[in-house]
């Protein structure tokens, strides 16, 4: 069956979910190009349209300013520019997509670290007639970084540059030599476009008949991402321990949770970290009924064939592929508070669902992530800084890599005093 | 190699659900805001989900202004019965009869300022320090950016401006006495995945939703159905049409939209083709381009 024959009632029922993030500057076409995936798969209502048009006209502008659509807070608006990450939601018969629409000014690097922090793919703009500049490294360093496997160089503006081949063939040329020096990008996509004038953002662009590969949107609805996912190492943060105490489930003891990682099956040798005690899943709940097997990202309830003592914070994993468990953690920080990090602070940590003291021992270095370069002479951690630390954690975690792992590679850092989110962590 | 996609509605399903034990495991006493309307049912639904099969671990909190549709009471007096939930009711009409509001004068005048002292009142008196809501990021622009956690200063407020960054799935619920969260496991939702869930799960919904025929009048441009509480002004004539609700508010002003959709399928087919926002028929969002962002920062839902 074709796409284009599903009905909205049946069609929307099969369809996957794609999260990208997008990062650019005030002048680099951003906010064009979303406002034009949205336009043109009609996410827009005419509402919203008419408040724009009307802005647009009060403001001056020449067009419907599409970049209005995106520009939420009344303090962004008169400033001009994104502050904060805002999300965006359409679909397309194929795919439900969540765009975590970021700032791509280095002030924003906070922003735009946790707009990839959840994200399958990311959008690096590049402006044609610029090229590969800072700003292009600079995203795609925090691309690498959180682990975003799928990448899109859209190189905006053709229009002009003529729609010229040669030099979207330089770029390419320019993004790879730079690239070869991150690790882990999967998948590389390069697609020539003019959000402007909507060149290959939803259809193919007739100015470009030298270019053979999909428009952006068809390539966002076809991406194969179902290896995204770890399912090799099985991982269940216990959230919440369920206890009916009625007639009905009188015994019943189940811990609640998300599957972070891996498969799990009746039947399966689990052990709970970090207390290493061992037990046999029993069952897996929902309200829906058992399941013959659980993985990531689903929500579940998990009983166990004997009783052992489990509360939230634990992990239940499976004995033939446990993680990492101890105190001693290295990791790359990424700081979004405007009180510096000098030396050792003391923090609340939060890994999964587990709640603990940390104490940062010792800064490694930070990295210029415009050039990539190690800075090692100034170790304070300013807002939007990201570098290396030493952390010793109060109680043991059970921890993956973040290259391994996303939810068991991955914590925040909380001051004990005023209970801000000082600084977000991926476990090397 | 075995296929592990999860569908979107599956994933949705779970985040939710994430959410709602993450608010259970990290406040002292939850509550989750039911309004009657379909995002607080899911969101109703969805709590069954995650705590099953023991009870849902929070009260329900109304707040009723007092102009209700017949239905919507019915609704959740039936709902809060079968699944055993604790309800608890903030009234603004108490309020109001109290003196701690003051009713807003004139043609216009809607209860909707007075619902925010009344949540903000009832969350104070049940030392509440989360309230759950049904509230989407697709709904209106000033939602675009909320957390799923949202933290409350004491005085109830929001402030855009300094929200906790949010990465991963990890939530951060720690705060100072006296402040309060309110978090949104619908926030990933749009107003079409609400309706397919619905669909999927076979979820009853208020007859409101569905078209039928009705008493009503049309008053700057909004269709708003007759009744105790809304009578023709001078110059407004009664007529009867095919509408239904695409909301759930207070009745004054929540308008309908016309239809011929009486059954979930063809509702669905309605929203795919929609050319306007659900909360385009509301005449509380109409009042200025910033009205939602103004009453998000003093404690609307």
């Amino acid at each position: 069956m074709t796409t284009g024959e599903k009905s909205a009632v049946s069609g929307y029922l099969d369809m996957d979910l794609l999260r990208f993030t997008t990062a650019g500057s005030v002048d680099d076409g951003k906010s064009t190009l979303i406002g034009r995936l949205l336009y043109d798969s009609k996410a827009i209502f005419e509402d919203q349209l008419e408040a724009i048009e009307k802005t647009s006209e009060q403001r001056g502008d020449e067009n419907v300013n599409l970049a209005l659509l995106t520009d939420g807070l009344r303090a962004e608006r008169e400033q001009g520019i994104t502050i904060d990450v805002a999300y965006r939601y359409f679909a397309t018969p194929r795919r439900k997509f969540i765009i975590a629409d970021t700032p791509g000014h280095i002030q924003y690097t906070r922003n735009m670290v946790t707009g990839a922090s959840t994200a399958n793919l990311a959008i690096v703009l590049v402006d044609a007639r610029k090229g590969v500049i800072e700003q292009t490294c600079r995203h795609s360093f925090i691309a690498n970084l959180l682990r975003i496997q799928h990448v899109v160089i859209a190189v905006n503006k053709m229009d002009l540059v003529e729609w010229s081949e040669e030099r979207f063939e330089e770029i390419k040329e320019e993004f790879r030599k730079f690239a070869s020096r991150l690790g882990n990008i999967v998948d590389v996509t390069f697609i020539p476009i003019s959000a402007l004038k909507g060149d290959n953002v939803v259809d193919k662009s007739e100015n470009m008949p030298w270019y053979q590969g999909p428009s952006l949107l068809y390539h966002l609805e076809t991406v194969y991402i179902g290896s995204d996912e770890n399912h090799v190492s099985a991982r269940f943060p216990v959230q919440w321990v369920i206890r009916p105490h009625s007639d009905e489930y009188h015994d019943f003891r189940g811990y609640a949770g998300r599957i972070g990682g891996g498969v799990f099956k009746p039947g399966d040798d689990i052990i709970v970290q970090p207390s290493g005690f061992g037990a046999k899943i029993k069952a897996i709940h929902t309200m829906d009924g058992e399941l013959q097997e659980a993985f990531a990202p689903l929500s579940a309830t998990i009983t166990l064939d004997r009783e052992i003592d489990i509360s939230r914070g634990d992990m239940i994993v499976k004995a033939n592929n446990p993680p990492e468990v101890g105190q001693d953690i290295e990791a790359m920080v990424c700081w979004f508070s405007d009180k510096p990090l000098n030396g050792r602070g003391k923090f609340v940590l939060r890994h999964t669902t587990k709640e603990t003291k940390a104490i940062i021992r010792d800064v490694k270095y930070k990295v210029d992530i415009n050039t990539l370069h190690k800075i090692e002479d100034d170790l304070e951690f300013r807002r939007n800084d990201i570098g290396r630390v030493s952390l010793r954690t109060a109680a043991p975690l059970a921890y993956d890599s973040y290259k391994v792992n996303r939810t068991s590679g991955s914590f925040i850092l909380v001051d004990p005093f005023t209970n801000e989110t000082m600084g977000a962590a991926m476990i090397i | 190699m075995p296929d592990y996609t999860v569908t979107h509605l599956n994933q949705l399903e779970s985040e939710a659900i994430f959410v709602l034990r993450e608010t259970a495991a990290q406040f002292e006493k939850p509550v989750l805001l039911f309004s009657g309307g379909k995002d607080s049912i899911v969101m109703t639904h969805l709590a069954r989900k995650a705590f099953w099969p023991a009870r849902i671990p929070f009260p329900l909190l109304h707040i009723d202004t007092g102009h209700n549709f017949r239905e919507t009471m019915d609704y959740r007096d039936n709902l809060v019965s079968e699944i055993g939930a604790n309800l608890v009711v903030g009234s603004v009409q108490k309020a109001i009869d109290e003196g701690r509001v003051i009713e807003e004068k004139g043609q216009n005048a809607s209860r909707n300022a007075l619902q925010i002292q009344t949540l903000l009142d009832s969350l104070e008196e049940g030392q509440y320090d989360a309230a759950l809501g049904g509230g989407r990021r697709d709904e209106e622009k000033a939602r675009a950016k909320e957390r799923f956690f949202s933290h409350r200063d004491e005085f109830g407020q929001w402030d855009p401006k300094n929200q906790r960054p949010e990465l991963w799935n990890i939530f951060n619920g720690r705060m100072s006495p006296g402040e309060h969260f309110r978090v949104f496991p619908l926030s990933n939702w749009t107003e079409m995945d609400v309706w397919q869930y619905m669909k999927r799960e076979n979820i009853p919904l208020p007859s409101l939703y569905f078209a039928h025929e009705r008493e009503v009048v049309i008053r700057n441009g909004t269709i708003l159905a007759v009744s105790e509480f809304v009578q023709p002004r001078e110059g407004e004539a009664i007529e009867t049409r095919r509408v239904r609700f695409r909301t759930m508010g207070d009745a004054t002003i929540t308008g309908a939209v016309d239809s011929n959709a009486d059954t979930m399928d063809l509702i669905i087919e309605e929203v795919a083709a929609a050319r306007e926002t659900e909360r385009g028929n509301r005449a509380d969002d109409k009042r200025s381009e910033s009205a939602m962002e103004d009453r998000k920062k003093q404690g609307y839902f």
